[in-house]
């Protein structure tokens, strides 16, 4: 694995980026460049085409245009850089795996086609589960466990993939407080070494204290920067639109933590 | 897993006999069951090894492929794939006149894959639904299907086609060319089903993850298709187009009951497809001439019953014995916190509490009452000496942990969820039974120690459920709104 380098080409680089279903563009044309080691939320309503803006990253949805570089590559050549959380929702949780299988997943990057998982996968895939505090239930059926614990092992197996640049589609949905602080130290220490995330988040109260930069979207970039210059009243009522009920929620949010 | 296939296999070679056909087993049709069933242990037919190592062999592909439609949720595909080869048997017939295997194999496939194919389009293209583009492609291509089997019926020398067999299947009518095509087909299952096992669960697990790893998600699908296919395909001789998709989904939809873990679901789902061909073609044979496709599913949905039935985990059986053991369980607690209640009345003056006293707490007939503390003591919980009934210090403990939890929920729900005194009580009685001890150190914690419920009872602390002391007398309930007397 090539390490990350601050002076090679950066994590995320995407330009003009329009994905449409059945000819109706549900992003347009988005540009942006994320630097190395940074944490960056990505926020705005619901239909704002977060997860499609996600996906699109990996190719899972077909471009109408534009183009996405990872590290300088086309996606296809360098998924192994990439880790991927995708929502809770997307998956059959009475699907006959147990919490180690899923987990061993994020090593089939890794591997050979037809290739078992090695021992060193094993260990890898443990030392995720036991971060995320899930190792003793690491035989369990995957549908025995509570929500946060099924985001906390898709958050491990995303962890296994070792990879440069983590995208995470709403890793928090459906966790308690306490998993959530512990899955954003998880988040600071990944960041800490210099690996980038792109996180998907609702809760407009925390996104201050979580991430350095901000994507707000709806169906285009609405603003990016760090989120200091960019988290304002007037950016998010241009984000959320003309629904002043949600603004004046945030708007009181942001004023209670002054 | 892998081992377990690989040791399936040379006991699959040995169905490819070279012998020639002497007598159909069909043919053979004036003894009583018992000589019948004589007859196929002893194998002195020469068709009947063909039937039965070519019905476990199909057993064993549908089974396989059954698994991944259960779990993709697919399992109509299966029936639509099966339903929509029928025109193609009736081309393979056409393109020599023949029952040859091989032409109608590749006919079926082809025009199997084109219904796929129009599934897929009739999704893409319109506002379809699948169910809906499935049941179009189902009867329209059955339909075509019947039509051709019509016109060969009614072509000289066409009646004798033996085209019918593979409506609801003959096994007795295999060749030894058809074993060797569903000996290939199973291997080629097998293969691929062990050399891919990994990126075939991952796909079926979480499709978008798996091209995000940069799987090969299209050809692994499409491989799946192909293979189900195949294995439809060359079943349909001894099961038959309308039955072949119960080979498929019976199974695997039982192994999917029995296990958690997918390898383990694809080894039974095969191994029971085996048995099912093995059992369908015996009583296909012994029951004079009978098709064997019917035979074949009332064999899986058989094995599926009792997989519902008898399941460790998912069994009916099993979660109505883990439900019964719940009740009682509640049924103890109820009295032993019945018991502790009525020393509490006397301040715990006395240690022991008469039967009939707790039938009265409990509302319930003298002898229930009798028959639930009998209960209690064969459990060492109290002892019971004529008429009155005292805790042992189990009992005692488990009474108190008990009282503790329904006053400690009670407590919390009034005071953290500022829920009315009078709500709480009925919400509290089945919570009191499911509560762990983890739950309740942080309930305490919570709730600073408090020692009174929200009625002003004692809640039992740590150190006198350990250590059995009574708690004191002389503390009364007082300042909380206590409905006690004064």
């Amino acid at each position: 694995m090539n390490a990350p380098d601050p002076t090679s080409a950066p994590p995320l680089e995407v330009h003009d980026l329009t994905v449409a279903y059945h000819k109706k563009p549900v992003l347009y044309g988005i540009d942006l460049t994320v630097p190395s080691g940074s944490l960056v939320g990505i926020v705005g309503p619901n239909g704002a085409g977060k997860s499609t803006f996600i996906k699109a990253i990996m190719g899972l949805l077909p471009l109408a245009s534009g183009w996405v570089k990872i590290f300088g590559k086309p996606y296809r050549e360098n998924c192994r850089r990439v880790g991927y959380v995708p929502q809770r929702e997307t998956v059959d949780w009475d699907f006959p795996v147990n919490v180690m299988d899923v987990v061993l997943m994020g090593r089939y990057g890794h591997l050979r086609l037809g290739q078992r998982p090695t021992k060193h996968d094993r260990e890898i895939a443990r030392e995720c589960l036991d971060k995320v505090k899930m190792l003793p239930f690491a035989n369990r059926q995957i549908g025995n466990l509570s929500g946060g614990q099924q985001q906390r092992v898709f958050l491990a197996r995303a962890l296994a993939q070792e990879s440069d640049l983590y995208l995470m589609d709403e890793p928090f949905a459906g966790v308690d407080a306490a998993t959530e602080s512990a899955m954003i130290a998880i988040l600071r220490e990944l960041r800490s070494r210099g690996k980038t995330l792109l996180v998907v988040h609702h809760d407009l109260s925390s996104v201050k204290d979580y991430f350095d930069r901000l994507i707000l979207l709806n169906m285009r970039l609405v603003a990016y920067g760090p989120t200091e210059e960019v988290f304002t009243p007037e950016t998010l009522q241009k984000t959320y639109g003309g629904r002043l009920t949600i603004l004046s929620d945030v708007a009181q949010t942001l004023g209670s933590q002054r | 897993m892998k081992r377990v296939l690989l040791l399936l296999l040379p006991g699959l070679v040995w169905g490819v006999p070279e012998v020639a056909l002497a007598a159909r087993i069909s043919e053979i049709s004036d003894y009583s069951f018992m000589d019948r069933a004589v007859r196929f242990f002893s194998f002195q037919d020469p068709g009947l090894s063909h039937a039965l190592a070519g019905s476990m062999l199909l057993g064993i592909s549908c089974g396989l492929m059954g698994a991944f439609l259960v779990v993709r949720k697919l399992a109509l595909m299966g029936d639509a794939l099966s339903h929509a080869v029928l025109p193609g048997v009736a081309l393979g017939f056409l393109w020599n006149m023949s029952k040859d295997p091989l032409a109608i194999f590749i006919g079926a496939t082809i025009v199997g894959l084109l219904g796929a194919g129009t599934v897929q389009l009739l999704r893409s293209t319109t506002r379809h639904k699948e169910d809906a583009a499935l049941g179009f492609v189902l009867a329209s291509f059955f339909g075509a299907g019947i039509c051709l089997f019509t016109m060969i019926q009614n072509l000289p020398g066409g009646n004798k086609s033996g085209l019918d067999k593979f409506m609801f299947g003959q096994a007795a009518a295999m060749g030894a060319g058809d074993v060797l095509l569903l000996a290939v087909v199973a291997l080629l299952a097998m293969g691929a089903v062990v050399f891919l096992f990994k990126e075939y669960r991952l796909v079926s697990f979480d499709e978008g993850f798996a091209r995000a790893v940069g799987l090969p998600v299209q050809a692994l699908h499409y491989s799946l298709m192909l293979l189900l296919a195949f294995a439809i395909v060359s079943s349909l001789q001894a099961v038959g187009v309308v039955l072949v998709s119960a080979m498929l989904v019976i199974p695997a939809a039982a192994a999917y009951l029995l296990t958690d873990r997918f390898g383990h679901m694809l080894v039974l789902s095969a191994g029971m497809g085996l048995c099912t061909g093995a059992m369908g073609a015996f009583f296909s044979f012994v029951g004079r001439n009978m098709p064997t496709g019917p035979w074949m599913v009332m064999t899986a949905g058989g094995i599926f019953v009792g997989a519902l039935l008898l399941a460790p985990r998912h069994g009916i059986v099993s979660r109505w014995l883990r439900q019964r053991s719940r009740a009682e369980h509640i049924r103890e607690e109820n009295m032993l916190k019945a018991i502790y209640r009525a020393m509490e009345e006397e301040d715990f003056s006395r240690e022991v509490v008469s039967v009939m006293e707790l039938a009265q707490l409990r509302r319930e007939p003298l002898e229930k009452t009798q028959r639930q503390l009998e209960a209690l003591r064969r459990a060492g919980y109290v002892t019971i000496s004529e008429d009155a009934v005292s805790f042992t210090p189990q009992g005692w403990q488990r009474g108190c942990e008990i009282v503790r939890n329904h006053r400690l929920w009670e407590l919390y729900l009034t005071s953290a969820a500022q829920i009315a005194t009078d709500h709480v009580h009925e919400d509290a009685e089945k919570i009191e039974h499911v509560l762990g001890e983890e739950n309740v150190l942080q309930l305490e914690k919570r709730l600073d120690y408090a020692r009174r419920d929200p009625h002003g009872k004692r809640i039992p602390s740590h150190e006198e459920i350990q250590h059995g002391r009574r708690p004191g007398g002389k503390e009364r309930a007082s300042g909380y709104g206590s409905h006690e007397p004064r």
